[in-house]
């Protein structure tokens, strides 16, 4: 319940933000939001020797659109994003996501920057991010690097990201016309973390084939993934129920599910089937609509 | 052990303290500054007794550190009464025996306040949702979404007299 | 938004406020402010702090202890270790069940999270950095969580302690009944049903965990102790015991036990927990006050469960589809020490009530319980004494044998029910039930959720291939624990005392032996009084939790509060009652049997215009009494309860199965209840809600499992999960009243009624959406995963 000690720095700026992750590397943690961090405080899972809060940087916390993509501030929390009615248009997907992250206080003060960085493995952004084709930003001291949410999420708790990088913006590619996508998660109660959830993005051609697809599953593998098989079962095809169910069991397979508290592994592939499923279908409704 | 000096406005009033980093704001507010209407429930953030608000969001008071509300205005189940007026959610749990132990009343009240400050006529299903953080072990939960819907109604109709009286002499 | 509740027509004004009157609560005033005085929010001058290291292992030999790095922390005063307390002899302590368990072991953990060293420290935070550098070199030892195994000779022996004779781990073995007449039924019935059912561990996890403030005076000599307790006195009188035990100075006048505001209870601040002796004993030796509040995963790990009970039952049903016998062989998993609750000829509390609502002569009802490496404890989470374990198997059984003969369980039930005319009913366990109305309640419960209109919408949902169930659970509780004859806690009687004291200016002071946690008491014991006197109930202040002022009590757990604390309240009221009426001839210069009482006011019978309100003669019982009385207008009693109570209902749930995925969804659920008279119908609605919740929990969400090597699975909220307002249903509920003949108020209490009836209503129901798919039976908690691999197992999912 009481973390270990540790020193606390808020900085003004990004730049003095970064400074200080580079000379305190391996020492100094992000402070975003701080709902994942403080709970792994008070369990003395993590004992930093200085906490960056950055909550006074400026301008990471917008919502903005390009001519290519959306970028979401690494600091906007879930609670912003559910909010938004543009981007609940744009892209439901994000709502749907948002909606389900946590209890209103989480998503009150949880940042996706801090959650995606953070990598629980039944986190619902990873997920969501893999299926939308996002890239990540992250700055450093040295600069700035924009990486593929896909190929970040490595292990339990652990990314790409470099001690001393902060993680500044998601970038979305807009979608394009006959674009539908959906968030399906299969929790035990409400606030939970995933029991499985399924992401999934889907672009329709003028002849009704899928041109663009995106499929992430969680909490279903040591990381969040690309269900890369069942994207290749479904592209260039004609959507529809059976083939739905095909690329459904093709994402079941490529799960690596572990028995928890949330159900036996066997239980999980087939709610990955199921999720996805589900996930397909409503992504194709949408698409149409 | 360093301490760092912060200043918090409380229910209004200014507070100045020296703490340690990892201190959480719950107890800041509750050891440091006296004020033990929030409640410890859990140790993983999901029961949400100790709810109040920084800078007009609802947040759980021991998944932050005091140092993150330096600065900042917190709002506690302390401040919602007016004097001895109480607050229109504190006459509806009371009204409508939302509440037995009491335990998780003041987080509630303060999560209830927020949820009703974002949508002024939610449904059930919405109140049920918003307060999916607060968990009661006592009421079964009827009462309280029947104090919510009490607070919303009265919160609504003094908000339309306002809007009457101020439209009667703006005009 | 008047809601309207329902109870017996009231008889005294609502300025009066008796019995029936939706009163609203006196104690809200404070809560709703955050004004309330929990034990947290007591801080006294100088005070230390007290944190536990706890073990990670089930079973471990202790090889040794390092506290250096521990006292070289900022603000650590002491590290307290098993060896310490021996010289004390206090490194072990009697238990409520009449066993010992270790406040710190010497040498031998016995369960994961239990208790290894006390850190005490100058601040809560720097006890939490002493207790994470301290250092415990254990050895782990076999571990011993399956029950079955741990009865078997060859398993290890956990409890050498207990000396010849005692080398096992059976603890005791209990029973009830005639087993060759229930052997001899069962074996002439034409069917017979037989089922295996496990109840598993749970947890009260009530949102305040528990905590104490020990304050040693050493000038004095006194020691105070602030703590959650259901059970002040109680807790006296044993701590007394320990110390005088333990050759310390610390007798029971010089011990006062207070409880303040206790943010819920539910049986698991009934025990005495090793924490509490700690911080006792510490403060007793640094002369100090010791705070110590637990952390919720040391809660959920270490204290406060319940359940656990491996039961084996069999039902007998004849030709004509009537109950012919029962029997239950039960296997009782009590952890690493018998520390529970419960009536101490009763080890296993009021189980066998388990024959439940209905008319039949033979029972056989058995139980063994057993050590394993876990924690200790069982009575707890409003089981009412294991009534709901024995209901839910009952409630199962009772629906499983009208499915197997093909009869509606509704009917089945009707048809089996114990008649109101055979009140008051001797059960075959000997159990003198004092009123009920089944039918009517079961018929209540129909009527309001349209029975006959859902089983058509089942079959008809069914031939499409829906999963629709519904379930019924009518239950029959006991309460009220108990008649002196039969029923005390380590040789306490559980006769509750209630002082009444009324002022010069008509206003009074009660004080009550129980303990609320949440259940209203200030407010409902002042209306007992208004009903008995006329006071009104805005005019009596009640007082209780601390020990030096409150008359004897055992607490409020069982839902005793009522039957017990309140009947005394009522016999007490009566007997100043009758002291008034001799004031009031004295006034009135009439004969005392010459006055008629309305409540309120003596009346010369014939003269309505001569008479006193109760206001008149308290005035009078300091100012103008007859010669030879003694002043005052006060009486005490302490009630022992003739009989238990026996408040019943009926319950229907019904579900709709996912088939995808396997949850299951509560549409509707439908409580009728029936408590007796009625004190206040809007608490006790309230209770029936925070019931029906913490029985829907068991149902659909709880459960604490071990692994083999006993750790605990489900250890934080994270994982042991508390249903929010979004799963909860919305509950309906009704009610009829069916008042207790013996109890003065011929109220019967319903706080635990509701986590008796839910958990039985919900599994029935979820059985019968799968009946027809040749499922009989499914162990709560109904979770997703489990009811998807029956689906899965029949092809459907």
């Amino acid at each position: 319940m009481i973390p270990a000690a540790f020193d606390y720095v808020r900085p003004a700026d990004l730049g003095e933000a970064l400074r200080i992750l580079k000379e305190r590397e391996g020492e100094a943690k992000v402070l975003s939001g701080g709902y994942s961090l403080l709970p792994l405080l008070k369990l003395r899972l993590a004992q930093p020797a200085l906490l960056v809060d950055i909550q006074a940087l400026g301008g990471l916390d917008g919502i903005s659109r390009t001519d290519d993509d959306i970028r979401i501030g690494g600091r906007a929390t879930h609670r912003r994003i559910l909010d938004d009615e543009g981007l609940a248009e744009v892209l439901p997907i994000l709502r749907d996501a948002a909606a389900g992250i946590g209890d209103p206080q989480i998503r009150n003060w949880g940042t996706i920057g801090g959650s995606v960085a953070h990598a629980d493995p039944a986190s619902d952004w990873p997920a969501v991010l893999q299926a939308l084709h996002a890239t990540i930003v992250l700055r450093s001291a040295g600069g700035e690097r924009v990486v593929p949410a896909r190929g970040f999420f490595v292990d339990p708790f652990q990314t790409g990201i470099e001690p001393t990088e902060i993680l500044t913006e998601i970038r979305i590619p807009l979608p394009a016309p006959r674009s539908g996508g959906s968030y399906q998660k299969l929790e035990r109660r409400a606030g939970d973390f995933s029991t499985v959830g399924a992401a999934v993005q889907m672009t329709l051609g003028e002849d009704g084939r899928v041109t663009q697809l995106g499929i992430g599953l969680t909490a279903v593998a040591d990381a969040p993934f690309a269900a890369t098989h069942a994207e290749d079962a479904l592209r260039g095809a004609h959507p529809g129920d059976e083939l739905f169910r095909e690329a459904a069991g093709a994402a079941s397979r490529q799960s690596r599910p572990a028995d928890d508290s949330h159900g036996p592994a066997e239980y999980k592939r087939a709610m990955v089937t199921e999720m996805t499923f589900r996930a397909l279908r409503a992504a194709f409704g949408r698409a149409l609509a | 052990m360093t301490t760092q000096h912060i200043s918090v406005t409380v229910n209004g009033t200014v507070h100045e303290a020296d703490v340690e980093p990892r201190l959480l704001l719950v107890h800041l507010l509750r050891d440091t500054f006296g004020l033990t209407g929030t409640h410890v429930g859990c140790d993983t953030s999901n029961c949400g007794a100790c709810t109040v608000h920084v800078n007009g969001m609802s947040s759980k008071s021991c998944t932050m550190l005091a140092v993150q509300a330096d600065g900042a205005e917190i709002r506690t189940i302390e401040g919602m009464a007016n004097g001895a007026a109480l607050h229109p959610l504190q006459q509806g749990f009371w009204d409508q025996h939302g509440l037995q132990c009491g335990f998780c009343t003041p987080g509630m009240i303060m999560q209830s306040a927020w949820l009703l400050a974002q949508n002024d006529n939610p449904t059930e299903d919405e109140i049920r949702e918003g307060i999916s953080g607060n968990l009661c072990r006592c009421t079964g939960y009827v009462n309280i979404v029947k104090a919510i819907q009490q607070a919303a109604a009265e919160l609504r109709a003094a908000a339309e007299t306002q809007a009457g009286a101020a439209a009667s002499t703006a005009g | 938004m008047a809601t309207v509740y329902e109870s017996q027509p009231p008889t005294t004004t609502p300025e009066v406020g008796g019995m029936g009157h939706a009163r609203k609560r006196v104690e809200d005033a404070r809560f709703i402010r955050g004004a309330g005085h929990y034990i947290e929010d007591i801080n006294l001058p100088g005070q230390l702090w007290l944190d536990i290291v706890r073990s990670p292992y089930a079973h471990a030999r202790i090889k040794g202890i390092d506290d250096s790095a521990a006292m070289k922390v900022p603000g650590v005063a002491a590290v307290i270790t098993g060896k310490a307390l021996e010289t004390y002899k206090l490194a072990w302590m009697p238990t409520i069940a009449g066993d010992t368990q270790m406040v710190l072991p010497v040498d031998t953990v016995m369960y994961q999270s239990q208790e290894v060293a006390a850190v005490i420290a100058t601040s809560r935070y720097a006890a939490a950095d002493g207790v994470a550098a301290v250092e415990v070199d254990y050895e782990p030892l076999e571990v011993v969580v399956d029950p079955y195994k741990a009865m078997d000779p060859s398993s290890p022996v956990l409890r050498p302690d207990r000396g010849e004779g005692k080398q096992n781990n059976h603890i005791w073995h209990w029973e009830s009944g005639n087993r060759a007449a229930t052997d001899a039924a069962l074996a002439s019935s034409k069917t017979r049903v037989k089922e295996h059912m496990y109840i598993p561990r749970i947890h009260v996890a009530s949102i305040e965990t528990c905590g104490i403030v020990a304050d040693w005076d050493s000038v004095n000599g006194t020691m105070t102790v602030h703590m959650t307790s259901q059970a002040p006195h109680a807790i006296r009188t044993v701590l007394a015991l320990v110390a005088g035990g333990a050759g310390l100075p610390i007798p029971e006048h010089k011990i006062r036990v207070i409880t303040h505001d206790i943010g819920g209870g539910f049986g698991g601040k009934v025990p005495v927990y090793p924490g509490y002796v700690l911080a006792i004993a510490a403060s007793f030796l640094t002369g100090k006050p010791v705070k110590w509040i637990e952390d919720r995963s040391e809660n959920l790990q270490a204290d406060s469960f319940a359940r656990d009970y491996h039961i084996d039952a069999e039902l007998g049903v004849s030709a004509e589809g009537r109950i012919t016998a029962l029997k239950v062989k039960t296997l009782a998993d009590h952890g690493a020490f018998d520390s529970q609750a419960a009536p101490s000829k009763f080890p296993a509390g009021l189980f066998n009530v388990i024959t439940g609502s209905y008319d039949f002569k033979d029972a056989h009802v058995e139980v063994d319980g057993v050590y394993t490496n876990k924690p200790p404890g069982g009575v707890a989470y409003r089981c009412s004494f294991r009534v709901t374990e024995a209901v839910h198997a009952i409630e199962r059984l009772v629906d499983i044998a009208a499915n197997e003969i093909g009869m509606d369980p509704a009917e089945f039930r009707m048809k089996n029910f114990i008649r109101p005319e055979q009140f008051p009913y001797t059960s075959p366990t000997g159990w003198e039930y004092d009123s009920g109305n089944y039918h009517a309640a079961l018929q209540k419960a129909m009527d309001m959720i349209d029975y006959p209109a859902l089983r058509k919408e089942q079959a008809e949902k069914r031939a499409r291939g829906e999963l629709m169930g519904i379930g019924i659970a009518s239950f029959t509780e006991i309460v009220g624990a108990g008649p002196s004859h039969d029923f005390d806690i380590i040789g306490l009687k559980m006769n509750d005392g209630a002082e009444l004291r009324v002022h010069p200016t008509g206003k009074a002071l009660l004080r009550i032996g129980s303990q609320t946690q949440g259940q209203g008491h200030e407010t409902t014991y002042a209306q007992i009084v208004a009903e008995e006197l006329g006071i009104p109930a805005a005019d009596v202040k009640v007082e209780y939790g601390d020990t030096d002022t409150a008359p004897y009590g055992l607490g409020t757990y069982g839902s005793r509060s009522t039957p017990v604390s309140g009947a005394a309240t009522a016999v007490a009221s009566r007997k100043v009652r009758e002291k008034a009426r001799a004031i009031a001839a004295h006034l009135l210069e009439a004969a005392p049997d010459d006055l008629e009482w309305t409540n309120g006011k003596f009346t010369v019978k014939g003269s309505p215009d001569r008479s006193k309100s109760i206001q008149d003669i308290a005035f009078a019982a300091y100012t103008n009494f007859p010669a030879g009385m003694e002043m005052g207008l006060e009486a005490v009693d302490y009630y022992d309860p003739p009989n238990f109570t026996y408040p019943f209902g009926s319950y229907i749930c019904v579900v709709d199965i996912d088939k995808a995925t396997g949850e299951v969804k509560i549409r509707r659920f439908v409580a009728v209840d029936d408590c007796g008279n009625i004190i206040n119908p809007m608490i006790v609605d309230g209770q029936i809600h925070g019931g029906l919740a913490m029985g829907f929990a068991p149902a659909m969400l709880e459960a604490i499992n071990y692994d083999e090597l006993g750790n605990n699975l489900a250890g934080t909220f994270m994982d042991y999960l508390l249903p929010s307002a979004v799963e909860t249903p919305r509950w309906e509920t009704g009610k009829t009243i069916t008042p207790s003949p013996h109890h003065p108020l011929g109220a019967k209490g319903v706080g635990e009624s509701a986590t008796v009836g839910a958990p039985p209503a919900i599994a029935n129901a979820v059985v019968d959406a799968l009946w027809h798919l040749g499922v009989r039976h499914i162990d709560i908690p109904l979770t997703p995963p489990k009811i998807w691999a029956i689906l899965h197992e029949k092809g459907i999912a």
